[in-house]
């Protein structure tokens, strides 16, 4: 049995305990099953991780069962395992484990724990099946797995409207990308006659430059699948167009949004990229598309999280945002570069969400940003946590001795923009230093309002809510009523509530995830993007440019400084705003109140899709269901069928006259009428 | 052959006539004290009879055959007679009309029955149905102080008169026009062409017959007589002369007509999707459930015919299976009627008394609807099976129209059934009903049920190969 076997299936065979054993077993039962598997799970993976590092592994494939053998296609069940895999392998893992260990603290009152346990497992699984794949067909399954968990989990608390609302909308959504990218599988059999990734990307160079009918067009073949490829990559990567599910999604529990909406899921879509890279590598055309898409929503995303109070939607917008930077730098061959700010942004930005969920789990659900303040002698150990991952996000750093996380990873990516030195590349560095300014903005505007100035908490519903029956042990649906102590005072802002920091379940991971990242960038950039040791890492499981990398460490001194420069004038923007002089955002919005709007209602994304998509498939539908189905189908089918046999039930029942003479009749009419069909017959 | 011979082969009938008339003397002298007594001796009878079964050879120098045909549907008709003598003890207790007689009359119309069974000649056909009809009609009435009791049984006997009358002409026109009576002599004569006497003769006695099977449009006394008899008759009606019928007309049919089969296909044909379409039809509307299993047995009798259509050896093999499951359902049906007791023990009749039936007596409603399910012929229920073969045989004889219809109208059917499964578990409970506390309703219900659950497919490859072997002695 090999390891990676066990990394797999264990959180699949925990995910069957907790789901189907659920309240037979107990609450304890479940969360100690799926727990224990996914801190198996990573066990067993950081070796194959660093084996991986230390150069000792060889890429190899594990197979598991047969698939599909129909005709030519030939699907096999089989993990890959090589650094590519590895990378994610331990994200994945690493991430999840410590969310379930999460969870224990965060998901206590809830009613249905072993069924969040059982989804929050089951969708480990389809990850791990995702990055194992070694064909596109099994990474769809992967991919479509995820995306059924996701919905599962956004809609956990499903008595609430607007969590299946946003739960229906991820799936739609996604529906959109999955539909590219299923096209875009069909496609690769149909031109190379096979799923299997590496024979795809060996026979890919053979294509280059041959052409393929498509819509009535003749296309370049390698572009078109890409482009299709890439169109499954936006929808689960939450790109510009195809971005609107992802705030929604913060409908679902917290843990679930820093497992799969920042740190694992979302990245689904670099990662295919990445695994695919040397296919897109041969495209020009393609590589430009996913520069631009990347750039723009790197833009769209980090304006309109400036904008946002609820703490989760900003760090969502953040996560569109930094999943934009992982995209441009696929696009300009920064593959390593883009893996990397995958693999340090799941550190940062699910500490950044958990964080937040402590902050939220001690201020009773209340998410609005303009409701807290002065947090960080309340919680200071989540606001330290928040802390490292904003000076992560933010990349603080000085090179050559120190920096957190980000300040390698994103750095690199600003560089190899400027190194590629294509006129995409040229958009992306400006886009990127821009998106960084407002990055470091938001991110700094968020650990202001929550954890500096005064408390404001006494406007809060949820609060309120708290302190009012703060002895009368309500039991409403996710309270935490043991946290506070009611006094009959309100002079501080606080209505006399005081936030308590959370406990130990909730605490651990952000303390290990904090270590994540501050430590991950400095540990691994050599591995992950050095021009030299770059290429060793990766063994050719990306397509990894040395060349671009060897440039990307040649750039300007300036380039090299703008990021950390943005940062520093960010970060003076969000202090003089929010802690110098508080009055300078409410006039700055009435100064500018139409950009303020058009960031705030997330440059209108929704409402033109309402208009566009929405609307008509609704009327679409409501015209088939009430005109087609109803007035049409029911009518003349189900209905009037129904009607027919009705009528001739009274029919046949009013022949029953009771009477022996027309008994007598009928018997002789039949007699009559088979005597008189026997004989003309 | 000797007439000692022929005594022998006739033994069954011989050991109930003998018990019939020793019982009747019983009877006479003892008084309605004695019932209990004659019950039990009858059932015996019955049991004897059945042991006595098994021989095979032609009595009566043809007037009479004792073959696997024969022997397939006596059993059953002994087991349907049985358990409606088992069944009206306690019925006729509590409507205080216990009488010695009811047992007597039902020998002598089980001796009727298998005379129409084995009989080989027309006469003997006809003298077999009259004994069957005349003892059906005073049990009709049995509760003759009843008014609808008394009504069923002038209706029937009137409406029963004309069939009869009807079948003599016929038989009549067939011994005028072929010159004799055997079956065999009418299937000689009828191969040499049918001419229009012949022609008549045949319809005039599928006609005559189509009455006892209550097939469409002979089937109008039916719902009458089912909803006036007392409950056991009825059972009886359902189930014992149900058989005989069927099996008389396969008979005949098959052994005499069988030489002019495209004569009466066609009849039959219509006949049998006239009465799956009309019974369907006729008990969506009812309210009484008696009256609604008198519309299913008239529906299910369409399904029979079905395969007596096909007119191959696997048809009426899988007409004789579907005899057998159907009887099972049909007892088990009354069994459950008869549970039905209002809180002032009055029987009741009412299907809206069934209401929430699950909550109030969920094994009797478990019971109801696993017969309901089962007339529906809804797999894995063992009524699924007796459809199946019947239409699996019209399809192999190449009548895929009539298949197809039957199909689409037995759909029809299951709305009823499912109607009474419906309002048994999803309807707000009724008043409740009087607990009855008999252990032999109980348990015709508890083993009809049994046999017609998925585990009556264990019973599957026997019945098969006996409806088979008895198909097989008519070719």
């Amino acid at each position: 049995m090999e390891t990676i076997k066990l990394i797999v299936f264990l959180p699949l065979l925990a995910a069957l305990i907790a789901g189907l054993g659920n309240r037979m077993i107990g609450n304890v039962a479940a969360k100690a099953v799926t727990t224990a598997a996914l801190f198996i799970s990573c066990a067993l993976s950081w070796p194959i991780f660093l084996s991986f590092l230390g150069g000792s592994a060889e890429a190899h494939v594990v197979p598991v069962l047969d698939f599909i053998r129909s005709g030519d296609l030939n699907v096999q069940w089989s993990l890959r395992v090589d650094t590519l895999t590895a990378v994610m392998l331990v994200v994945v893992t690493s991430v999840s484990s410590l969310v379930h260990l999460y969870s224990w603290g965060y998901m206590s009152e809830d009613p249905s724990q072993p069924r969040f346990f059982a989804y929050l497992s089951l969708f480990t699984f389809a990850m791990l099946m995702l990055v194992t794949a070694d064909s596109l067909v099994q990474m769809f399954f992967g991919w479509e797995g995820v995306g059924l968990a996701s919905y599962l989990l956004i809609g956990f608390w499903y008595h609430k409207p607007s969590a299946n609302a946003a739960a229906i909308k991820a799936f739609v959504v996604n529906r959109v990308g999955d539909f590219g990218f299923s096209l875009g599988i069909f496609g690769v059999f149909l031109v190379f006659g096979t799923v299997s990734i590496p024979a795809i990307l060996e026979a890919a160079p053979g294509y280059a430059g041959s052409t393929i009918g498509f819509l009535g067009y003749r296309v370049d073949t390698i572009t078109l699948l890409c482009i299709l490829l890439f169109i499954g990559a936006m929808g689960k990567s939450a790109q510009l167009g195809l971005h609107t599910w992802l705030p929604d999604a913060m409908e679902g529990p917290t843990p679930v949004s820093a497992l799969i909406h920042a740190a694992t899921m979302v990245t689904a879509g670099v990662f295919m990229v990445c695994r695919l890279s040397p296919l897109f590598e041969l495209s020009e055309t393609a590589t430009t598309l996913v520069t631009y898409v990347g750039a723009a929503t790197a833009l769209f995303a980090a304006t309109v999280g400036t904008t946002q109070t609820d703490i989760k939607r900003v760090i969502a917008y953040s996560t569109c945002s930094q999943l934009g930077y992982m995209f441009f730098a696929a696009g300009v061959g920064a593959y390593g570069a883009a893996m990397f700010h995958l693999f340090t942004h799941a550190f940062f930005k699910a500490l950044l969400f958990l964080g937040a969920g402590s902050v939220i789990h001690a201020m009773h659900h209340e998410q609005d940003m303009r409701y807290y303040g002065g947090l960080r002698k309340h919680i200071p150990l989540t606001f330290w946590a928040m802390m490292a991952g904003t000076l992560a996000i933010t990349g603080v750093g000085v090179a050559g001795v120190f920096g957190f996380a980000g300040f390698y990873s994103k750095d690199a990516i600003i560089e190899a923009a400027f190194a590629s030195g294509t006129e995409s590349g040229g958009v992306a560095f400006a886009v990127a230093v821009f998106a960084a300014l407002l990055t470091s903005f938001y991110s700094w505007r968020l650990m202001f309002l929550t954890f500096f100035g005064k408390p404001r908490w006494s406007q809060s519903e949820h609060i309120q809510h708290a302190a009012h029956d703060a002895h009368g042990h309500g039991d409403h649906a996710h309270g935490h009523d043991d946290h506070h102590h009611a006094h009959a005072h309100d002079d501080d802002g606080t209505l006399g509530y005081h936030p308590h920091e959370s406990p130990l379940p909730m605490l651990v991971p952000l303390i290990v995830l904090t270590i994540g990242a501050v430590f991950a960038g400095y540990f691994f950039h050599d591995a992950f993007i050095g021009a030299e040791t770059g290429g060793e890492f990766w063994k050719g499981s990306l397509a990894f440019d040395a060349h671009l990398m060897h440039e990307m460490h040649g750039v300007p001194a300036l380039v090299k400084l703008s990021a950390t420069i943005v940062m520093v004038i960010g970060l003076a923007i969000a202090w003089l705003a929010y802690i110098k002089d508080t009055t300078i955002p409410a006039r700055f919005t009435a100064t500018f109140s139409g950009l303020y709007q058009f960031l705030l209602n997330k440059w209108y994304w929704d409402e033109l899709y309402n208009l566009i998509f929405v609307r008509p498939a609704m009327w679409l539908g409501r015209f088939l269901w009430k005109k087609g189905d109803e007035g049409t189908i029911d009518r003349f089918g189900p209905h009037g069928a129904a009607e027919v046999v009705l009528l001739s039930s009274r029919a046949a029942v009013r022949l029953q006259s009771g009477l022996i003479s027309s008994y007598a009749f009928v018997m002789l009419l039949g007699l009559v009428g088979f005597a008189t069909w026997a004989m003309t017959r | 052959m000797s007439i000692a011979s022929s005594i022998l082969l006739t033994l069954p009938e011989v050991i109930l006539s003998v018990s019939a008339i020793v019982l009747m003397l019983v009877a006479a002298y003892a008084g309605d004290k004695a019932t209990r007594v004659v019950n039990g001796v009858a059932v015996a009878a019955l049991f004897a009879a059945f042991l006595s079964l098994g021989q095979e050879g032609v009595a009566f120098d043809g007037l009479y055959s004792a073959d696997a045909f024969a022997n397939f549907a006596k059993p059953l008709i002994y087991l349907a007679a049985g358990v409606s003598i088992l069944l009206s003890t306690r019925f006729f207790a509590t409507e205080d009309r216990l009488r010695a007689e009811y047992s007597v009359l039902i020998l002598l119309a089980t001796v009727g029955m298998g005379m129409m069974v084995s009989a080989t000649n027309l006469l003997t056909l006809y003298v077999g149905l009259e004994l069957q009809s005349l003892a059906a009609y005073v049990l009709a009435s049995f509760m003759r102080k009843d008014q609808r009791s008394a009504e069923a049984g002038l209706k029937y006997f009137v409406l029963g008169a004309l069939a009869s009358g009807i079948l003599l002409y016929g038989i009549s026109l067939l011994y005028g026009f072929s010159g004799t009576t055997d079956y065999h002599g009418v299937a000689e004569a009828l191969a040499n062409g049918v001419n229009t006497g012949e022609l008549f003769g045949i319809v005039f006695v599928l006609a005559g017959l189509s009455f006892k099977i209550a097939a469409v449009p002979f089937h109008m006394w039916t719902p009458d007589v089912y909803e006036g008899a007392p409950t056991p008759v009825t059972a009886y009606f359902g189930s014992a002369p149900k058989v005989a019928a069927v099996a008389l007309l396969v008979r005949v049919t098959i052994e005499a007509m069988g030489s002019a089969v495209t004569s009466w296909q066609q009849i039959l044909i219509f006949t049998s999707l006239a009465s799956i379409i009309l019974g369907a039809f006729g008990a969506i509307g009812q309210t009484n459930i008696k009256r609604l299993l008198a519309y299913s047995s008239i529906n299910n009798v369409g399904f029979v015919l079905v395969g007596l259509a096909a007119g191959t050896q696997d048809g009426v093999s899988a007409t004789m299976t579907y005899m057998v499951i159907y009887v099972l359902m049909t007892l088990g049906s009354f069994a459950c009627v008869l549970q039905m007791r209002a809180a002032d023990g009055r029987h009741v009749e009412d299907i809206a008394s069934l209401a929430g039936l699950s909550r109030r007596q969920p094994a009797l409603a478990a019971a109801i609807a696993i017969f309901m399910f089962s007339l529906a012929g809804i797999p894995p229920l063992l009524g699924f099976w007796a459809k199946f073969v019947v239409f699996d045989a019209a399809v192999a004889a190449g009548l895929m129209p009539l298949a197809v219809i039957g199909i689409a109208a037995s759909t029809i059917g299951a709305f009823y059934y499912l109607k009474i499964v419906k309002i048994m578990y999803f309807d707000e409970p009724a008043e409740a009903y009087h607990p009855v506390g008999s252990y032999v309703e109980s348990g015709v219900i508890a083993l009809t049920a049994l046999a017609v659950s998925p585990l009556g497919y264990l019973a599957i490859p026997m019945l098969g190969a006996a409806s088979a072997a008895a198909a097989k002695a008519l070719f």
